[in-house]
């Protein structure tokens, strides 16, 4: 019998770290993910399975306290929202740059600067575009479910030790404060020091005399040394884009029109498809689950069977720039975004579709 | 014993009494001749040797001047972010308990940018050893004003020697750590004669044992010299520190046991 329970999507990622294995969660409180870190205290994860939570002193503190873990070969986390995920952007290109795999959750709130504690999706230019100093990129899941903020945490560790990279859950105020159903798996066994040294031999767990000592750093002062960190760096990526891109199509085979959206955006979205088609507007979605890798391909092949694209998205308008990018000008492409906070309606959406795309 | 005696029969075991640690590799320092940075890793190698804990030691570096002495310890060592060393170790000591793990830092790394970490982890009393290099100056950056810098020192970004009224007091951030009650054992040394780094070796050593009793975060700040930042000759910048800043930042040990000395 599968286990099933009504959670919050931040109290599911926090359940999602313990059965995972994880070794270690450091945060510091912030709306509206506290719950995270609260789960996990009352949890007493250290009786269940030994994992240490640590409350820091700032989410500065939390990222170099996953580097410090990280650097030892161990499954460890950190969540956030947006000002505090500002405030890990160094940390980020130092574990980008380390090649450190580690997993960081942003339960993305309204900016810029303190900005409100409603939902946005305005923290997808920073994921995805480095956020912090140099090349680098964040293996980035972006949940539209609480059963996804649960599956995600365990693949995020599994793509981030794949890849020795942090890897990011972007989700956002609507699924961390959501109630859902969630199908809870088997508790996995956190990783002994031993499994540690034979599948992550670069880790810092004490020098062996079968090897030299272990080095974390993402220091090369020599040009032409660092310009070879950066090349094997970015040869990874280019791996991460042809075999990890994630995404979910729905209704896109007769669809006239599609909308591009990720997280909460994407349940709008499915729901204003619905309206639309009892307005007879063939309308289809495709959901970006990896934002990066980007789905690329998936788009630029939709961009040639579609007579538009409504990108939606709690923003500006970001996500839109890629998707541009994907179909290379062969489909029109509109954005529709609320933010500061505000949850555009299904209807509303339609509306956009309707306005922008088809009378436009 | 023969006036002619060569130098195969001279390099014997028994007539060995110093050499380089076992615990230091062979990469050539990069430190300017004279800085202490070289002295305090050779006295940390030393002690992990003589403590048979090379396996379980894990370093972390901090930046500036020492950013590599990764690349000298001859055990598993991590490079944190300027100031975050602490935090670093944190998560280090919290997964690996049983693991003897230490952060080496100079002043504007401990005192200036990681003031909060530096801070928080000694509150914690996280059982870590905290290895501090006050030279007083940012040497890695070229020479500028530190938290430490002495009232009236010229640097590059004091060029008119540091003033009180617009920058504050030299900082003595480990007689305010010492007060935390997470803070087991503190203490100030130098490097600068032997008799210094015979004291530095001991409280070194102390602030490893320490890690077995669990009773809190060991603190060592060791005064030292930066005589390319002070623009000064080896020996000049030795007599300088004894004469300015042993008088501001006073040797000798601040806590011990988990009880401040009076
Ligand atoms: C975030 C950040 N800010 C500034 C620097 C530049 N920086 C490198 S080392 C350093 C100061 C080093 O001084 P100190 O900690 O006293 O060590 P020393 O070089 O004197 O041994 C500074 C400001 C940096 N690397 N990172
Ligand atoms: S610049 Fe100063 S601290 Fe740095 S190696 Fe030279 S003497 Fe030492």
């Amino acid at each position: 019998m599968k286990e099933l329970r009504l959670m919050k999507g931040n109290e599911a990622i926090a359940e999602g770290a313990i059965r995972a294995g994880a070794d270690g969660y450091f945060g510091y409180p912030i709306t509206p993910q506290s719950e995270i870190m609260e789960y996990l205290m009352a949890e007493k994860p250290k009786e269940r399975t030994g994992m240490v939570v640590l409350q820091a002193e700032s989410e500065t503190a939390s990222i170099n306290m996953v580097y410090g873990g990280a650097g030892c070969g161990k499954r460890v986390m950190t969540s956030s929202s947006s000002p505090g995920i500002s405030l890990m952007q160094e940390g980020l290109s130092y574990m980008a740059g380390a090649e450190l795999p580690c997993l960081v959750v942003n339960v993305v709130r309204g900016g810029p600067g303190l900005g409100t504690i409603q939902p946005s999706q305005a923290d997808y230019f920073q994921t995805v575009k480095g956020g912090g100093h140099g090349d680098y990129k964040l293996i980035t899941l972006a949940p539209a479910s609480v059963q996804e903020m649960y599956d995600f945490v365990s693949l995020g560790f599994e793509l981030a030790f794949k890849y020795r990279n942090p890897c990011m859950i972007l989700s956002d105020g609507v699924i961390g404060q959501m109630m859902e159903k969630v199908e809870i798996g088997d508790q996995e066994p956190r990783w002994s020091d031993a499994y540690i040294r034979e599948h992550h031999p670069w880790s810092t767990l004490g020098k062996t005399p079968d090897r030299p000592h272990n080095i974390i750093t993402s220091l090369e002062l020599e040009s032409s040394r660092q310009e070879k960190v950066n090349l094997k760096i970015q040869a990874k990526y280019r791996i991460l884009e042809t075999e990890e891109v994630r995404y979910e199509m729905i209704d896109c085979e007769d669809a006239d029109y599609v909308f591009v959206a990720y997280g909460s955006s994407a349940r709008i979205c499915q729901k204003a498809m619905e309206l639309g088609r009892e307005k007879g507007i063939k309308i289809g979605l495709l959901r970006p689950i990896t934002l990066y890798p980007f789905p690329v391909k998936v788009l630029h092949d939709l961009a040639g069977k579609t007579k538009g694209m409504l990108v939606v998205e709690m923003s500006a308008g970001q996500m839109i720039e890629d998707v541009k990018l994907a179909v290379e000008c062969r489909v029109h492409v509109e954005h529709y975004g609320r933010f500061g906070g505000i949850i555009p309606s299904p209807s509303e959406v339609l509306h956009a579709l309707e306005n922008q795309i088809i009378g436009g | 014993m023969s006036e002619n005696i060569t130098k195969e029969e001279l390099q014997q075991d028994e007539n060995l009494i110093y050499c380089k640690s076992k615990v230091l590799t062979d990469n050539e320092f990069h430190y300017c001749p004279g800085c202490g940075h070289g002295t305090v890793h050779r006295i940390i190698a030393e002690v992990v040797e003589e403590m048979g804990i090379q396996g379980q030691t894990i370093g972390v570096a901090p930046v500036g001047c020492s950013v590599l002495a990764y690349n000298y310890f001859d055990f598993d060592c991590q490079g944190a972010a300027h100031g975050r060393a602490p935090a670093v170790a944190t998560a280090i000591k919290r997964l690996l308990p049983d693991r003897y793990v230490f952060t080496y830092q100079g002043d504007g790394d401990l005192a200036a940018i990681g003031t909060a970490e530096t801070i928080h982890a000694c509150n914690r009393g996280e059982n870590i050893a905290i290895i501090f290099i006050n030279n007083g100056i940012y040497g890695m950056t070229g020479g500028q004003m530190a938290p430490t810098t002495l009232e009236g020192m010229k640097t590059a970004t004091s060029p008119y020697g540091r003033s009180i009224a617009d920058t504050g007091s030299p900082l003595r951030i480990t007689e305010m750590i010492a007060i935390l009650p997470g803070t087991h054992y503190v203490t100030r040394q130098a490097v600068h004669s032997p008799a210094a780094v015979r004291k530095t070796k001991k409280a070194i050593r102390k602030a490893f044992e320490n890690q077995d009793l669990k009773q809190g975060l060991s603190f060592i700040e060791i005064v030292s010299n930066c005589n390319s930042g002070w623009k000064m000759n080896p020996r000049q910048a030795n007599d300088w520190m004894v004469e300015h800043m042993f008088p501001y930042y006073p040797l000798g040990d601040i806590k011990v046991d988990g009880q401040l000395v009076k």
